[in-house]
Order: structure tokens, then C-alpha cells, then sequence
């Protein structure tokens, strides 16, 4: 067997997998949200979840919010990790990459006992005779809780590209006359530029989809669209055609948006150089 | 050809992996409930290992959340459990989906440990498919401290009460949560009457503003902590509470219905441990491992000769063994006809989400999203052409 043939071989391991794993279950979603529990073909489960509307609007309101805060915050951290001794940007990055040793759910339910009315936040706070506080069940609990889980994904990704950066286009900048603000704005920013698109995109789909958080931060009583599809799997409203429906729908408003962040990916490093 | 024989050890190799552990031996899979069997800790024993001592059958064991999940999980195919402990409703449902083996009761010869009471009820009239395991009633826990005075707990109209907004605790299950409705409103839990459940919808979704939170087994951390004033709750879960804070106490409201459940032990059909399924269920009504349970559940035990083992403080636990005169006002669910479970479905998503939409609003939306995104993009391309002269 010649070597050309055989890359197509391990190619062929890939493509088995994809269709197992990617393809047939995505068919099956399509599949479960065109039919009712008979199997037959209906549009209903579509029309149906036009009534959840309110909830994919939280879902995308509550994550971009938690997705502009993730940027605000990581950038900045990205940035500064780049400037410090190489010895020092992997002590800041492990640090960075600790707290996702732990299960994802243990650190929410970490944040549970932190911020309960009785949890160790206001019980700090009571040794001043302040509080306590009201944070458990807020829809602030529930940013925090997606700011806190994803800021990883937005910092590493900014900070990859960053630590790319030619030092000679920066000291050219200098040379050119440009302040230091003009060159974080005019230099740095736009090339950071595809690291800050992915980053966003790494935190706005898995939040956007998230589920547990706003039932574990939020009380549950304002659902995202993660605990509806949840809920109507493994909840009380065992319905996996509304679930594959709503499912559907979100497989396409995230589709949607990565496009849009797309937009500002693609072809911002040849706007430069033109 | 190579590939072919590739893929086929491919196939061969998904074949061992799904099949390989099916190869006949002593072994069986144990699907029960969260905590709800001595594991060893608490100075309790460790029942799956006494029971591979004594049998050297081998047990795997693992746990689900609720009803529906662990019944999703079987109807969904791949899985191959021998024993399941559903409550009462969720049996009377498998029976009717066919997804019970019946039990040879000659080969458990500690059924005769099983008080009457447990025998012949209604999701099982004829004991051919179940072997009760625990039981219990539903009632209120609440924490004296946060319980302003004058309150009446003595009713389940408390739980709709504005004075305890974001201090209420509401069970996350459907049938539960509707349950509370029902108690409220003086219906039967098992009724077949549509309106009656809109009506129970209705009273849940008015409750919502008051819930601080929606939860299963997180109701008792929260209450232990101190977190909330009041929570419906199982009354031997509420026991184990009351035992870690003592602010904590349980009354099931008088002149009202309330949830009386039972969990019993089923063997699955198509099940190839059966018989060594049969042993495990015998062994669970020993009289010393029915008192460990009991114990470690406090859950009233189906046991007899367990309840015989316990100690006295324990037999007269109101909480645990109310008066027959309290349980008159019981009710068992059984399982609902396919219309009124598909309502209750559809009732219960729309009391947790927030279902004010309309039918097109989620087409307006993607639309949008869509616009959004066409005219950046057309923006970029001008910009972009621009720059470029």
C-alpha cells in the first residue's frame, strides 16, 4: 500500500466517526422534531415552541451578557499575562486553568454556598454588622456563574493570539510616532482581533446553551433554554419531540450568530496590511 | 482487502464492546434511587457487599434522580438492568408498557416479612410484579425560626403564603408538584379531570413568584442550612433533617389529601439474571437488613419483622409511622391515562418557562438574526472595497 493511500485510511477513522457520532445524531434530532410520538410527520413541535420565545430571549440576553463581561474582563488579563516573564505566564495560566480541574457543577455548587443567605459571603460580611445580602436566586447569581465558568475560554484564546504578536510591527508603530494607547487601540487591538472572536464564540455557545447554572444560581424560576430542552428529557415533561424542536431551533441561532462573529474574523488581517 | 477486514474489525470491535458484558454470570444491575440504600458509611453496613459475601453474586449498582428519568433511561434501549425500585405510579406505568417480568415468589421465601399493608395496592393488585422496598407520605417542613408567629401550618394554603415570598421551596418533579396543588385545592391526586388540572397549573404558576426554588434533593441542604422557611418534603428525608437542625420540623396538614408513595423492587423483563435478581430481593427482606434500611432511610419499613428490630423511639416516630387516623386522608398515585399525562406534560413545562410567547415570535426572531447578520456582512464588503480603492 503506497503512502498516499494510507492517510486516506486513517482519513476513513474520522469520517466513521463523525457520521456515528455527529451526522446520525443530528439527523435524529431533525428527525424527533418533525414527528409526533406515533412517528408521524407534523410541524406542530415547531409551532409549538413559539411560545417559549421569552426563554431563547433570556438565554441569548443573559450569555451576551456574561460574554461582553467575560471580554471586558479577560482582555485586559490576556494582555497583561503577555507582558510578564515567560516563566511567570505559566504560573498565571495554570491559575487560569485550575479551577477547571474541578467539575463543572461542583464550582456552581460552590457559588451556591458562597452566596446563600446563610452562605460564607454574608456570613463575612455579618462580622462588620453588614448584609446580609441578597445574591442566591438573582439573575446577577446566574451571570456570575456563566462569567465565572467560561472566562477561561475568553482569556486563552486573546492571549494565544496576543503572544503572536510580531514585536516589530508594535516598535514600527513607535517608531511612526504612535503613543502607547494609540498602539494598544490602533496596533495590538485589530490584530488580537481573531483571538477575540473566537473567544467569543467559546463563551456565548456553551452559555448560551447552558443548563444547571440558572437552576442551581437563578432558583429555577427563570428557565433558560438549556433546563427547558433538560426538562424535557430527563424533568417531569418527558417530551424529547418539543426537546429536539427547541434543540433545532437553538442549533440554529447559534449557527446564526457564529456567522455573524465570522464577520469580523475574516478579513480583518488583509484590512491591515491594506 | 485490507479495508474491508479494517472495517470489519471495526464492527467486531463495537460488537464486543456492547455485547461482552452480557456473558452469563453471577452478576446483577441494581438501578435504585440517590441515598437510598446503606453504602457502609454513617456506621451503617454496606448491603451490595454483604450480599456479594454471603451469594458471590457480583452487583453493580447505580442510581437515578427520579421516576421519569430512570423510565427515559429504560425506554431509551442500550441498557440492560435486572432490578429497579420505581414508586408506586411509575410501576403501574411499566406494567402497562409490558416492561415488568413477573416475580416468582417461591424462590423469595422472606416475602412473608411483608406487612399487609404493602401487599396488593393499587398500581399492583395482584403482587405479581413488585416487592415493596419503603414507603412514605408527603408532607410540610418547615423551620420554626422563620415561621412568623400566628402563621397556620396546619394547611397547605402556606405554601401559597405572600408573607414567606423567597422563602418557599417547591418540589422540581411534575407529579409532586402537582400533588401540592391538589392537597390545596381538595381534588384527588389521581383525578382524571382536565380542568382540575389547569386549575392545579394555575394555583403553581401563581406559587411562582413566591418559590425561591425549584428542587429535588437539594431541599434538604437548603433547609439543614437554613436557607428557606418551607418545602414540601418526603417525611423520611424530613426525619434525617430534623436530626442535623433542630429548628426543623414536619407536619402533614389535617382535612387534606396528600401523597402517600410506595417504592418496591421490580425486575425487568428480558432481565438474564432473574433468578439471582430474586435472591437479591430476598436478601433486601432479611429482617436485619429491612431494620438497616429503615434506619438509615427513615423511611416506615413494608418489613414486618424489621420493624420488629427497631428501637421504640423509632416505632413511635410520628413523622415516620403516622396514625391511622392521619392516614386515612392518603392517597396513592396511580398511574394517569396517556391524555391526561401528555396535559400534565405540557402543564408543567408551561408553569417552570416562561410560555408567553406566540407562534411566530420564534420565526421573527431567527429572522432577525438572520437580517443581523446580512447586513454586516454587506456593510464588511463596502468598507472592505473602500479601503481597497
Amino acid at each position: 500500500m503506497n503512502k498516499k493511500n494510507n492517510k486516506k485510511y486513517l482519513a476513513s477513522v474520522y469520517i466513521v466517526w463523525m457520521l456515528i457520532f455527529t451526522i446520525i445524531p443530528l439527523g435524529l434530532v431533525v428527525y424527533f422534531s418533525l414527528t409526533d410520538t406515533n412517528g408521524a410527520f407534523t410541524f406542530d413541535n415547531l409551532k409549538n415552541i413559539g411560545e417559549y420565545t421569552p426563554v431563547f430571549l433570556s438565554s441569548i440576553k443573559f450569555s451576551a451578557i456574561a460574554t461582553a463581561l467575560c471580554l471586558v474582563l479577560g482582555y485586559p488579563f490576556a494582555y497583561i499575562i503577555s507582558k510578564v516573564k515567560a516563566s511567570k505566564q505559566t504560573v498565571f495560566l495554570i491559575f487560569i486553568m485550575l479551577p477547571m480541574w474541578i467539575n463543572f457543577l461542583l464550582r456552581t455548587y460552590a457559588w451556591m454556598t458562597l452566596l446563600e443567605n446563610n452562605g460564607l459571603i454574608n456570613k463575612f460580611f455579618s462580622l462588620f454588622g453588614l448584609g446580609p445580602f441578597h445574591m442566591i436566586n438573582t439573575k446577577g447569581a446566574v451571570v456570575l456563574g456563566m462569567v465565572y465558568n467560561f472566562l477561561p475560554y475568553m482569556i486563552i484564546p486573546i492571549y494565544n493570539v496576543i503572544t503572536k504578536i510580531d514585536k516589530n510591527v508594535i516598535v514600527a508603530a513607535q517608531d511612526l510616532g504612535a503613543n502607547s494607547f494609540n498602539v494598544i487601540t490602533r496596533v495590538i487591538f485589530p490584530l488580537s482581533m481573531p483571538g477575540i472572536v473566537s473567544g467569543i464564540t467559546m463563551v456565548f455557545v456553551p452559555a448560551v446553551s447552558t443548563f444547571i447554572i440558572s437552576t442551581m444560581l437563578g432558583g429555577g424560576s427563570n428557565l433558560m433554554i438549556g433546563d427547558l430542552i433538560e426538562l424535557q428529557f430527563l424533568g417531569g415533561s418527558y417530551d424529547p419531540n418539543l426537546g429536539s424542536a427547541l434543540s433545532l431551533v437553538l442549533m440554529v441561532l447559534i449557527l446564526i450568530s457564529m456567522g455573524i462573529m465570522n464577520e469580523f474574523d475574516s478579513g480583518e488581517e488583509e484590512m491591515i496590511a491594506i | 482487502m485490507k479495508k474491508t477486514a479494517l472495517f470489519l474489525c471495526f464492527i467486531i470491535l463495537l460488537g464486543v464492546l456492547s455485547f461482552g458484558s452480557s456473558a452469563k454470570n453471577r452478576e446483577i444491575t441494581v438501578y435504585n434511587w440517590g441515598e437510598y440504600l446503606p453504602d457502609g458509611t454513617d456506621g451503617f453496613v454496606d448491603v451490595n457487599k454483604l450480599f456479594t459475601e454471603k451469594t458471590g453474586i457480583k452487583v453493580n449498582y447505580s442510581t437515578y434522580q427520579s421516576n421519569e428519568e430512570m423510565f427515559t433511561k429504560l425506554s431509551g434501549g442500550g441498557v440492560s438492568y435486572d432490578i429497579v425500585i420505581p414508586s408506586d405510579y411509575m410501576i403501574s406505568k411499566m406494567i402497562a408498557n409490558d416492561m415488568l417480568a413477573e416475580i416468582n415468589l417461591k424462590n423469595i421465601p422472606n416475602y412473608k416479612n411483608i406487612s399487609d399493608d404493602f401487599k396488593s395496592l393499587e398500581y399492583d393488585p395482584e403482587n405479581k410484579y413488585s416487592v415493596a422496598y419503603t414507603g412514605g407520605t408527603v408532607g410540610i417542613i418547615y423551620n420554626k425560626k422563620l415561621i412568623k408567629p400566628g402563621t397556620d401550618l396546619n394547611t397547605w394554603d402556606v405554601m401559597w403564603n405572600p408573607e414567606y415570598k423567597g422563602q418557599i421551596l417547591m418540589f422540581a418533579n411534575s407529579r409532586d408538584a402537582f400533588a401540592c396543588a391538589f392537597s390545596k385545592l381538595g381534588y384527588s391526586l389521581n383525578t382524571t379531570d382536565k380542568q382540575q388540572w389547569i386549575e392545579a397549573a394555575n394555583q403553581l404558576k401563581k406559587q411562582k413568584p413566591l418559590v425561591q426554588s425549584y428542587a429535588m434533593d437539594q431541599i434538604m441542604d437548603k433547609m439543614i442550612a437554613g436557607e428557606a422557611a418551607l418545602a414540601p418534603y418526603y417525611a423520611g428525608d424530613a426525619v434525617t433533617c430534623m436530626a442535623e437542625n433542630e429548628d426543623l420540623d414536619f407536619i402533614i396538614p389535617d382535612n387534606a389529601v396528600f401523597n402517600r408513595f410506595v417504592d418496591a423492587m421490580c425486575i425487568l423483563k428480558g432481565s438474564e439474571h432473574k433468578r439471582e435478581a430474586e435472591e437479591y430481593i430476598n436478601f433486601i427482606l432479611e429482617p436485619e437488613i429491612g431494620e438497616q434500611i429503615a434506619s438509615y432511610l427513615n423511611y416506615p419499613t413494608p418489613n414486618k419483622e424489621a420493624f420488629k428490630l427497631l428501637s421504640s423511639e423509632q416505632q413511635n416516630n410520628p413523622i415516620s409511622y403516622p396514625s391511622e387516623e392521619k392516614l386515612k386522608n392518603a392517597e396513592v398515585f396511580i398511574n394517569l391515562p396517556p391524555e391526561i399525562d401528555e396535559l400534565q406534560k405540557d402543564l408543567w413545562t408551561s408553569v417552570r418557562a416562561d410560555s408567553s410567547g406566540s407562534a411566530w415570535s420564534i420565526a421573527m426572531v431567527i429572522f432577525a438574526f438572520a437580517l443581523l447578520w446580512a447586513l454586516i456582512a454587506f456593510y464588511r464588503r463596502i468598507i472592505k472595497r473602500k479601503k481597497f480603492k
